[in-house]
């Protein structure tokens, strides 16, 4: 039933030997120790397992393990480059677009996402994008505001 | 790549640690009097401990400048680290920087009863300024000693004294603590800082805990890690109330590595992987006699009146039926809450070691000392060797004060040798819930020619009482709360049901200010000014009228087809008016366009926290006033995940606008709680005011709203 799959972290190479139908959120949360990337629903209703695959917002509590051979995994503990948040991070803090923090690294990476494949959203775009990852404390407000000002941000920025 | 361990202190390096520094000691009793209204949520175990002669928090100054509070509530969301730490250090004249909080360690910080209740800021606030306030006597004290400067002449600033008339003259807080052990006990409330003297109270702080959130570094339950940890699935049953009949084990044993534990009545399998062991929970073959019931979200209303007590009058004058003569119009109307469920994202989570008669627990919990209590009882262990810590909370709302998933893994690691977690999937969380009960209130009302009120009879069935008592002006007046106790009498609720946010009072404030708007209606009355005209509570007639002009609220009598609606309430000591906008569609689905909530607080100590409260009480509002209602059958629990029990999403939210009322000659105010109370009230009268139809029961879904207009 072991699979041999390899694969990249945060940019770093991983090689699991395990049943290849595994979902990618209790690999990440158990055997690579990433717990930033949060269990709420298991169904891929709620967002809050959000992970980026080769740059797309993936959830994964329903990525199969297997289907990662050769793949880019990015999670919320790899956003930092140099020790500098990523934008979209920055503007949350800003924002003060979170309370409990659960749903917040989904959050970040679904807007990181969105950003990569259309850095100019429209408020609307930014609703209909984020319109899947759930929050119960009620922070949405602020978050389309991060995620706005974060666009901004990255377009003004030198990349 | 390696699991974060925690890094907590012993007991014993903590004490170590705490060899030098100012300390200073405090109850909440002694400083506010425990007879000020602090509730509990039902359910909530009696106190083991003498309060009064204990000390609830302390703060310490350590060598290096560092300032810590020590207290047993716990950050679920809603800023208590930030906010505390806040006016810790404005009385104290440290850095914010310099003050953090540890939080929810029952071996480290002293008794709580618990956060919940918008408790935290109004009644631990007061207490935790007087304690830094009493610090900073003693820096000033040791200060003047150490430079040979009166205390008069001396300045606190940025956790520096300096001497005013030589200002290169200066000592900070950690070289005072140096080489010191001073302990106080607060006894008497030294002067806390008049409104006018907050440096930092009042204004805008960066929250302690973004960083660590937005990075994926906060610790939640499930997220601590423990060597040769076991990670648990537990058999459920089917419905509440349902025995096991029958069980067979084999296939789930078969599982490599799986263990299959029972204690007691849990049946459980554990893995070192959380989804193998799902797998091997699936595999269980397990058949529960489950008793058959009729009650679904249709009887449940006749059933549960038919189970009420009689209850009793909270408050009462004047005399009806004098008011039932007087009134040119009368109306009587009963009003539904279905069950809501509280949906926090993160589900309940413990990781239990329980070892060498000693038990450490890591859980998601509004009540840790609840939590050890508990764990103590089931492991027949005493208190002092159960150490309970709460990491981040990922919400609760009231929906965390029961520890069963503490208790269950605290059993399993005692009976496997290994420290187990527990975590509820999400079709747990739901089953094992408790809900917001469903309630009835029913309320006869009347009005004269004049357009006022003339009696009230109001009677509460299952709501709770909080906010049952109205703050209108009647003249001959009655309110009757019958169940009081949120869990319900025996036989009333298929399953459990306890505290929601704001528990009772959205219930009785959707009747009370429905209840207004239709008898406004009836009178032809603008509802804005119906209000006004009964109301002789002047703090709450400016919060309306301040709504009203930043609303732009222009009179008229509804149905105005504007979609415009007004409801206010009272709750925690806090004051609140919201007015709404809804365009409702022909079949029936309700947009809600515009929300605007008015607070009068008293002095905000945290504008920004007490704004995301607001922003979060409106959204979180509109779920229970449109769409959450959950689903069963008897003991079964039908909803099981986000497909088929609704929250609210982006696309739900209005355009959102959150105003205070200046009132800093009053003391703090709750703030966790009131901007969620009014919006079943403020949407339902929005859309009579859109379709002239009066909806009475919540949640008000497109078919029963479509089925009401038809």
């Amino acid at each position: 039933m072991s699979d041999s799959v390899s694969f990249s972290v945060n940019g770093v190479a991983v090689h699991l030997d395990v049943d290849g139908d595994r979902r990618l959120l209790w690999a990440l949360r158990t055997e690579l120790g990433l717990t930033g990337t949060k269990y709420s629903c298991g169904e891929g209703h709620c967002g809050a397992c959000t992970v980026l695959v080769d740059g797309k917002p993936v959830r994964s509590c329903q990525k199969r393990v297997r289907d990662l051979k050769g793949r880019e995994v990015t999670t919320i503990e790899g956003l930092e480059t140099d020790g500098r948040l990523h934008p979209v991070q920055e503007a949350f803090i800003e924002a003060d677009a979170l309370q409990c923090g659960y749903c917040t690294p989904g959050m970040v990476m679904e807007a990181v996402g969105l950003l990569r494949s259309e850095p100019n959203p429209s408020a609307e775009r930014i609703l209909h994008a984020m319109e899947h990852n759930l929050c119960r404390c009620g922070a949405h407000p602020r978050i389309v505001s991060a995620v706005a000002a974060a666009a901004a941000a990255m377009r003004g920025g030198a990349g | 790549m390696s699991g974060a361990s925690p890094t907590l202190p012993t007991r014993r390096q903590f004490l170590r640690r705490m060899a030098g520094g100012i300390v200073v000691y405090f109850s909440l009793w002694d400083l506010i009097g425990a007879q000020e209204g602090i509730e509990k949520p039902a359910g909530a175990r009696p106190e083991r401990r003498d309060l009064p002669r204990d000390f609830n928090a302390f703060i310490r100054i350590g060598e290096d400048g560092k300032v810590t509070g020590f207290t047993g509530k716990i950050e679920m969301g809603q800023g208590p680290s930030t906010v505390l730490a806040q006016m810790l250090a404005d009385e104290l004249d440290a850095p914010y920087d310099a003050v953090e909080l540890v939080m929810g360690d029952t071996d480290l910080c002293p008794y709580d009863q618990g956060t919940w209740g918008s408790n935290t800021v109004r009644f631990f606030g007061p207490a935790l300024r007087a304690a830094g306030a009493e610090a900073r006597g003693v820096l000033l004290q040791l200060a003047s000693e150490q430079l040979g400067v009166p205390v008069e002449r001396l300045q606190a600033k940025d956790g520096v004294i300096t001497d005013r008339d030589n200002p290169s003259v200066r000592v900070g807080y950690g070289a005072l603590a140096k080489g010191r052990r001073i302990e106080r006990t607060l006894k008497i409330i030294p002067s806390i800082k008049e409104f006018s003297r907050f440096s930092l109270m009042g204004k805008q702080v960066p929250r302690k805990d973004s960083l660590a959130k937005v990075t994926g570094q906060a610790k939640y339950s499930a997220d601590i890690r423990l060597p040769g940890m076991l990670y648990a699935r537990i058999l459920r049953p089917t419905a509440h109330g349902a025995t096991l009949k029958s069980l067979d084990t084999a296939q789930a044993e078969a599982i490599r590595g799986i263990r299959v534990v029972r204690v007691g009545d849990v049946v459980a399998v554990l893995h070192e992987l959380p989804d193998v062991a799902e797998q091997a929970v699936q595999a269980i073959r397990a058949e529960f006699d489950a008793k058959e019931s009729a009650l679904d979200g249709k009887t449940i209303y006749a059933h549960l009146l038919s189970k009420a007590p009689e209850g009793r009058i909270v408050a009462s004058g004047g005399d009806i039926a004098e008011g039932q003569a007087r009134s040119s119009r009368r109306f009587e109307n009963t009003y539904l809450n279905a069950y809501v469920a509280h949906v926090a994202m993160e589900t309940h989570a413990a990781l239990a070691d329980v070892r060498g008669g000693k038990a450490t627990v890591w859980a998601s919990t509004q009540n840790p000392f609840g939590a050890r209590d508990e764990i103590a009882d089931a492991l027949g262990f005493a208190p002092e060797k159960v150490r309970v810590i709460v990491p981040f909370v990922g919400g609760a709302f009231g929906g965390k004060a029961m520890n069963a998933q503490a208790v269950e893994a605290a059993r399993l690691s005692k009976e496997a040798g290994c420290p187990v977690q527990v975590m509820f999937s999400r079709q747990e969380e739901f089953f094992y819930d408790w809900f917001r009960p469903a309630a009835l209130v029913k309320v006869s009302s009347g009005i004269g020619p004049d357009g006022r009120m003339t009696f009230w009879d109001y009677n509460e069935y299952y709501a709770g009482g909080r906010g049952s008592e109205q703050f209108y002006s009647v003249p001959n007046h009655r309110t009757r709360v019958h169940v009081t106790d949120l869990r319900g009498p025996p036989g009333g609720h298929p399953f459990p049901t306890g505290a929601w946010r704001g528990p009772g009072n959205s219930a009785n404030t959707f009747a009370r200010e429905s209840q207004i708007d239709v008898m406004a209606a009836a009178a032809g009355v603008d509802p804005l000014e119906f209000r006004l005209r009964n109301l002789s509570d002047s703090r709450m007639a400016r919060v309306l009228r301040t709504a009203a002009d930043a609303f732009g609220w222009r009179p008229a009598a509804a149905p105005s087809r504007r979609g415009y609606g007004v409801a206010c309430a009272s709750d925690a000591g806090t004051y609140v008016a919201t007015m709404a906008e809804v365009d409702v569609a022909a079949d029936g689905s309700v947009a809600v366009k515009r929300v605007l909530c008015v607070q009068d607080m008293g002095v905000v100590m945290n504008p920004t926290g007490a704004r995301l409260q607001m922003e979060g009480g409106i959204m979180m509002g509109l779920g229970y006033a449109l769409s959450e209602e959950v689903s069963f059958s008897g003991g079964r629990v039908l909803d099981e995940n986000f497909d088929t029990y609704k929250i609210p999403g982006f696309s739900w939210m209005p355009k959102i606008e959150t105003l205070f009322v200046d009132n800093n000659q009053l003391a703090p105010q709750g703030g966790g709680e009131p901007a969620v109370i009014v919006m079943g009230a403020v949407i339902a009268n929005a859309i009579f005011d859109a379709t002239g139809v009066r909806m009475l029961e919540l949640p008000m879904t497109a078919d029963r709203v479509k089925a009401a207009r038809a």
